[in-house]
């Protein structure tokens, strides 16, 4: 009947000890999905961290989430990035291949299509760093699964909203 | 005020008396020495010493909810803090504010696996509504008040503070709060008027309404009894009837006809029968929980629901409602009676007579009749007399969890608020006993009951040592079958009789085992010794124990089995045969 959304959900928190815990805490308790999660401080000064989650559930799901999220007490705002208007998200990787001659070069040319930069080289393996959406960044691991994929290391999602307007 | 330097200990006393706080339930330890040392030194903060820390924090849940005040805890780090988890969670399923403090080893031992060490704040993370570990005795006073501050406010509920020895015993300043600049909090600010626009919504949906119902729960408590008031004069107003979940008995009068009694699993069938039909529900401070609505696809199909609770989280969590209220109960009804006031709407008249004929006739089933006997005390039969031996005094009720709390919730008739105290979320077997003696600490002079099961009793009998101590004279009213009642009424219900484990064998003498504590034990066999006992129940001044020795086979009826509708209910043994549980219904808790 109701149909599984995907959502961003930004949420500005108090940077104290703890406070990651409880918010994957409330999803996991809750039996809600995380498919992506990032933490990092945004204001040193003020002690406040964005925490950024992509969830999925159906309509009422998403809005009981984002009712939970806020009244963890160390939650200042929270934002649904999907349902408020346009967002942008990015997500980064650092992708390891190993391989010698043609397939070397072929994943070489496949990065510079993709704008992946490599940031480290040696005789047979490149690391190559690759930002943008989720789906490019999925793209462009599927194409280097031939070439030699040793390892992948993502971000996750970070995202914000298009326009002026702060959160 | 001036700022003087004091160890955190003396903090803790100070910051506890500035606040108001009176009682303290707990039990010394290791990690908590130096606040005990205050403690001792000291004689305006009374400390009620527990016998198992699970007590103490039922116990501040009957304090608070009889009162209206915080109840606050002190137990030690490690045991002290992991037997204190059940009544934190039992306070956040109920919406109990309840200061838990406790003790914790020094910050440079905490992750070295030290003695008594246990991590608190991760274990009480998801059973309380905020905790804290503080790491700074300059932090302690304000996040003391601020851990006050969150419990007490918005949707109350249970707040854990781990205090590291090392911060009990260093020095900081200390000033006592302006008490004319209320206390806040920098993120935390529950909503408190709700929505105008909303409100008016509401107040017309109510108006028009052919088939209205209020449905409310124990956010009209926690709202205080000024919500209660409010309640009764829009009801009033309205002219429609209400029903109440168990965590709302009092909320409403019991005495007045509009009342429709207890709502859900083992609610009256009127109540179920009038939330499947009726048009417009108005639920305030309830959460559509499960043992309410029943099986939730059929949940009252025809009705549009206006839903007020303080907590936009309980709003559309179970059941999507049309008219969402985010604000207090006692300000949202406030609101409400005013508007009707002003707008003197016209009511459909008619179609709201016509709605209480059905409701009567609904009521002419008299579904909590049973059969009463000559030789065995029914336990229903027991209730009605204690009611009525009880009705004109100050009483509080608390009790345990099982058949006999639901024959107390349908049976014993509650007019005020905070007069009924019952573990409704969680459930918790053992809450009534330490619940009541939190109620006698703070109403010394008021008759209080705990209407027991045998079994629920012995999982906080220690206390009667507390009870002892402080001369409480609280009351124990067993209800004894011999079973775990309700899991015998399930296992006969939906596992053919088959009464696994359910039957407690050994069971004490419970007049000798209050005698042993000096306590008085009075023991009913028939019917003709119910009156007597609890004569002489009340007549006495220390610590009782009735042992009501009441028919072993009785079960709670009316009853909604899991996974039906509303409209399905059983009343009585005879319905059983006809309607097995579907399965779907199994799986249900």
């Amino acid at each position: 009947m109701d149909t599984i959304e995907k959502h961003t959900i930004a949420v500005l928190v108090d940077n104290e000890a703890g406070v990651l815990a409880r918010v994957i805490g409330l999803f996991s308790g809750r039996g809600y999905n995380i498919e992506s999660l990032t933490v990092a401080e945004v204001d040193a000064e003020q002690n406040i961290s964005r925490i950024c989650v992509v969830t999925s559930g159906t309509p009422m799901i998403i809005e009981q989430i984002k009712a939970q999220l806020d009244r963890l007490v160390p939650v200042h705002t929270i934002s649904d990035l999907t349902a408020e208007g346009d967002s942008v998200e990015r997500e980064l990787a650092l992708v390891k291949v190993k391989g010698t001659g043609n397939k070397r070069v072929e994943a070489l040319r496949i990065a510079d299509i993709f704008r992946a930069r490599a940031i480290d080289s040696t005789n047979n393996s490149f690391v190559f760093e690759i930002a943008g959406k989720t789906d490019k960044i999925d793209a462009f691991i599927n194409l280097m699964q031939p070439l030699g994929l040793v390892e992948i290391s993502r971000t996750g999602v970070v995202a914000i909203a298009r326009g002026a307007k702060g959160l | 005020m001036a700022k003087r330097e004091l160890n955190g200990s003396e903090i803790i006393i100070q910051c506890l008396l500035d606040a108001g706080v009176d009682t303290v339930f707990g039990y010394p330890g290791g990690a908590v020495l130096p606040i005990y040392d205050e403690i001792f030194k000291q004689n305006r903060l009374k400390h009620v010493l527990v016998r198992q820390e699970g007590g103490a924090v039922h116990m501040a849940e009957g304090y608070a909810r009889s009162t209206g005040k915080l109840g606050v805890v002190l137990v030690t780090s490690g045991p002290g803090a992991t037997n204190a988890v059940t009544g934190l969670a039992d306070a956040l399923m109920d919406s109990m504010p309840v200061l838990c403090l406790t003790g914790q080893v020094p910050t440079h031992l905490i992750g070295n696996d030290a003695f008594q060490e246990a991590d608190t704040t991760g274990i009480t993370r998801p059973c309380t509504k905020h905790n804290y570990l503080v790491k700074d005795v300059n932090d302690l006073a304000r996040q003391l008040r601020e851990a006050m501050y969150v419990a007490t406010s918005g949707r109350p509920g249970p707040v854990v503070v781990d205090l590291p020895k090392d911060v009990l015993i260093e020095e900081a300043p200390y000033e006592s709060p302006d008490k004319k600049k209320a206390t806040g909090h920098r993120t935390y600010k529950p909503r408190i008027k709700g929505d105008a626009k909303k409100i008016a919504e509401a107040v017309d949906l109510i108006a028009k309404a052919k088939r209205p119902l209020f449905y409310c729960g124990g956010g009209v408590i926690n709202s205080g009894p000024r919500a209660s008031k409010r309640l009764r004069e829009l009801v009033g107003l309205t002219g429609a009837p209400i029903t109440l979940t168990l965590m709302g008995l009092g909320a409403f009068p019991a005495s007045d006809r509009k009342f429709l009694g207890m709502v859900g699993m083992h609610g009256t069938y009127e109540s179920n029968l009038a939330m499947h039909g009726c048009d417009v529900m108005v639920n305030i401070g309830a959460r559509f929980d499960d043992r309410v609505t029943g099986l939730l696809s059929e949940f009252a199909p025809g009705a549009k629901k206006i839903h007020v609770d303080i907590d936009p989280s309980s709003i559309n969590k179970n059941v999507a409602v049309d008219v969402p209220i985010v604000g207090d109960c006692a300000s949202v009804l406030g609101d409400m009676i005013k508007l009707w006031k002003e707008g003197k709407p016209k009511q459909d008249k008619k179609a709201v007579a016509g709605w209480w004929k059905q409701i009567d006739k609904w009521r002419a089933r008299d579904c909590l009749k049973y059969k009463p006997s000559k030789d065995l005390i029914k336990p229903q039969f027991a209730l009605q007399r204690l009611y009525e031996a009880t009705k004109d005094r100050d009483t509080y009720i608390t009790t345990e969890v099982g058949q006999h709390q639901m024959w107390a919730a349908q049976f014993y008739q509650f007019d005020e608020p905070n007069r009924w105290m019952t573990s409704g979320g969680l459930g918790t077997m053992g809450y009534g006993f330490p619940a009541a003696i939190g109620v006698q600490v703070a109403h010394p002079k008021a008759t209080v009951i705990d209407i027991a099961g045998e079994a629920s009793f012995l999982m906080n009998m220690q206390e009667l040592s507390t009870a002892i101590q402080y001369r409480l004279p609280v009351n124990v009213f067993i209800l004894n079958n011999h079973y775990m009642g309700m899991v015998r009424q399930w296992q006969e219900l939906l596992y053919g009789s088959r009464y696994s484990e359910s039957y407690t064998d050994s069971l004490p003498d419970f007049v000798k085992l209050a005698e042993a504590y000096g306590a008085t034990g009075l023991r009913a066999l028939k019917p003709d010794d119910v009156d007597p006992v609890i004569e002489e129940m009340l007549a006495s001044d220390k610590l009782t124990i009735a042992d009501i020795v009441i028919d072993e086979t009785e079960n709670c009826f009316p009853m909604i089995p899991s996974g039906a509708p509303h409209n399905e209910m059983l009343l009585g043994p005879a319905d059983e045969a006809g309607k097995p549980v579907s399965e779907e219904g199994m799986v249900l808790v």
